[in-house]
């Protein structure tokens, strides 16, 4: 298993890239599912791991399809390991660590777009330049996804189109994608002809 | 203390009508003549179409840095009434304050100056007071202290300016869309892109990025001098005179592309041409980007000759992938036979002014 392909399409879509060990103060991990994965490559392909883990922060979740690989991660030797169950139950120690992490910090993020871009967005709404941050994509390729009319957000989108989860407009999954909301745009299917909804594909895994 | 403007202030100039519901929006005789016909040839495709904004012709939109035209006071109410149903479509990031005072004081001064009779800004030191006499606007306030204004300086100035209007920070390398106001928008959220940068918010684009189009407009436009603004068009078709086609609200409007026919064409399709203009901020180094939006029915447009064999002759030769993108796919060949009939196959000159 590697880096979850992306074709490319527009530039807003997000791309990725596998995750290389740098020189820095605390090395902050965050991933989810199949991300586990990811992290350990990394580990494997760095000379002095040893020293990487002794100033790093790892926090993990289950991904979106059930993948759980805390076992593997607890076990690497990290100075500081959290698991949470769900990456909305991770965010708020996200919040708190960022508030004290220094300049210096590297940040590797890892496993499914949805974790990896709501991390992204908390990490450079607390003001870290965007080179500090590394991003692979592992695993699910389920997407989040904002619609444009109520503003709700959907997670774990599967099928183009799909039901709003909060409105219930059927809404087609754009490629354009916002690193403020860390999410894709859905947009109404069927506003020109009511009703005319497409069947609903599977896109996403 | 709130922008206590009086809706309903309109004199013998400013028209009182609406871009909603019974839509009694159009153009004057005046108006039509002066609207600004996007085309300065017979065929259309994307390219770094950009001009110095000076002063053009007497009487035209060019004429003024910032046009003021008959629509004003009824575009302003229309503002006030999209924010008011969604207070989202102005966003502005903390950083981008003093670009939203750079941009106060540019709008401020440039009306003053080009609108006297309308428009008045004294200063003494940094105590101002402005007047906006068709918004029965009379404030006094302190340059650059937040605390003076009912809104931050940004949504305040646009809310008294036609266009909307989006701020730009310069960092590494390019443009990020930091702040922005969308109430007449050609279908993209303000929302959905503040905070992205240059080559991001113009993703969805098709071809212009292939072309090298947006590359070579980034380019362009990172060398932008303070008091050099410069000025391109855009153009789309909307059906009604709806300024406010956003795509939060499309479950609304898009049914109304299915109501065309070619009985009521003239009178429902309209050009919408959105004049851009680009201007490089003081105190700030951001850049000011005013997307001011002109309706225009075919009835209006077919008015005058050359504009009608022209726009006939650009729709129809129209990429399909232009077509689909600005949304008028489906209408298209409806609209190149209703304007077909006023296309006797002459010769246009070129640009785009109606008489030359
Ligand atoms: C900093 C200033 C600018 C801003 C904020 C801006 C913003 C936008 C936005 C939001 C869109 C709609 C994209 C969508 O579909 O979601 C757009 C479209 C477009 N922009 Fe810009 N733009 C800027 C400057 C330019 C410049 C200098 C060019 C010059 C080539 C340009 C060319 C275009 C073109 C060709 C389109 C497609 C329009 C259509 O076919 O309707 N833009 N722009």
């Amino acid at each position: 298993m590697t880096l979850t392909p992306v074709t490319p399409t527009i530039r807003s879509r997000p791309v990725y890239a596998p995750l290389g060990a740098r020189p820095g103060r605390m090395h902050l991990i965050v991933a989810d599912g199949e991300g586990a994965e990811a992290v350990t490559d990394m580990l494997a392909r760095t000379e002095d791991a040893g020293n990487l883990l002794a100033d790093a922060h790892i926090m993990y979740c289950p991904g979106p399809t059930g993948s759980d690989q805390t076992a593997v991660l607890q076990a690497i030797g990290a100075a500081q390991f959290f698991r949470a169950p769900s990456i909305p139950a991770m965010l708020p120690r996200l919040a708190r660590v960022l508030s004290a992490a220094h300049m210096g910090t590297q940040f590797y993020l890892a496993g499914s777009e949805g974790l990896i871009g709501q991390a992204e967005r908390d990490i450079m709404n607390t003001g870290f330049p965007f080179e500090a941050i590394q991003k692979e994509h592992r695993g699910s390729t389920l997407r989040r996804v904002q619609c444009v009319h109520c503003k709700g957000i959907t997670e774990n989108v599967a099928t183009d189109p799909f039901r709003c989860s909060h409105c219930g407009l059927n809404l087609f999954v754009r490629d354009h994608y916002s690193r403020r909301m860390a999410a894709f745009q859905g947009v109404n299917i069927d506003a020109e002809d009511p009703g005319d909804v497409p069947a609903a594909v599977v896109r996403f895994k | 203390m709130s922008l206590d403007f009086k809706p309903g202030a309109f004199n013998d100039f400013f028209r009182d009508e609406t871009f909603r519901d019974d839509f009694t929006y159009r153009n004057s005789p005046e108006g039509i003549r002066r609207f600004p016909f996007p085309f300065d040839r017979d065929d259309y495709m994307y390219s770094v179409n950009m001009e110095p904004h000076v002063p053009g012709r007497k009487g035209s939109v060019f004429e003024h840095e910032f046009d003021v035209d008959e629509h004003y006071v009824a575009e302003m109410i229309d503002r006030a009434k999209v924010l008011a149903d969604d207070p989202l479509r102005c966003q502005s990031l903390p950083h981008m304050t003093l670009a939203g005072w750079d941009l106060l004081e540019l709008i401020m001064e440039s009306k003053a100056r080009d609108y006297p009779h309308w428009f008045g800004l004294e200063k003494t030191g940094n105590r101002w007071r402005w007047i906006n006499r068709p918004l029965g606007i009379d404030h006094s306030f302190t340059f650059l202290d937040d605390s003076t204004l009912p809104f931050g300086p940004f949504e305040y100035i646009t809310r008294q300016t036609q266009g909307d209007f989006t701020l730009q920070d310069e960092r590494d390398g390019t443009l990020w869309m930091d702040a922005g106001i969308a109430t007449s928008q050609a279908d993209w959220s303000v929302d959905f892109d503040v905070g992205m940068n240059f080559h991001e918010w113009h993703a969805p684009v098709p071809l212009a990025h292939e072309k090298g189009v947006f590359d070579r407009a980034l380019k362009f436009l990172l060398k932008l001098q303070h008091g050099a603004p410069v000025r391109r068009f855009n153009w789309t078709m909307t059906v009604n005179p709806l300024l406010d086609t956003a795509p939060e609200t499309y479950p609304k409007w898009g049914p109304t592309k299915t109501s065309i026919t070619p009985e009521n064409m003239g009178r429902k399709q309209h050009l919408r041409v959105e004049l851009q203009t680009l201007y490089r901020l003081p105190r700030s180094n951001a850049i000011a980007f005013d997307i001011r939006c002109y309706l225009g029915k075919f009835d209006e447009i077919v008015t005058q000759p050359k504009w009608a064999r022209r726009l006939h002759r650009v729709v129809r030769d129209l990429p399909d992938e232009l077509a689909t993108y600005k949304g008028f796919i489906r209408n298209r060949p409806a609209m190149v036979e209703w304007l077909s009939k006023y296309d006797d196959g002459a010769p246009t000159s070129v640009g785009w002014w109606p008489e030359d």
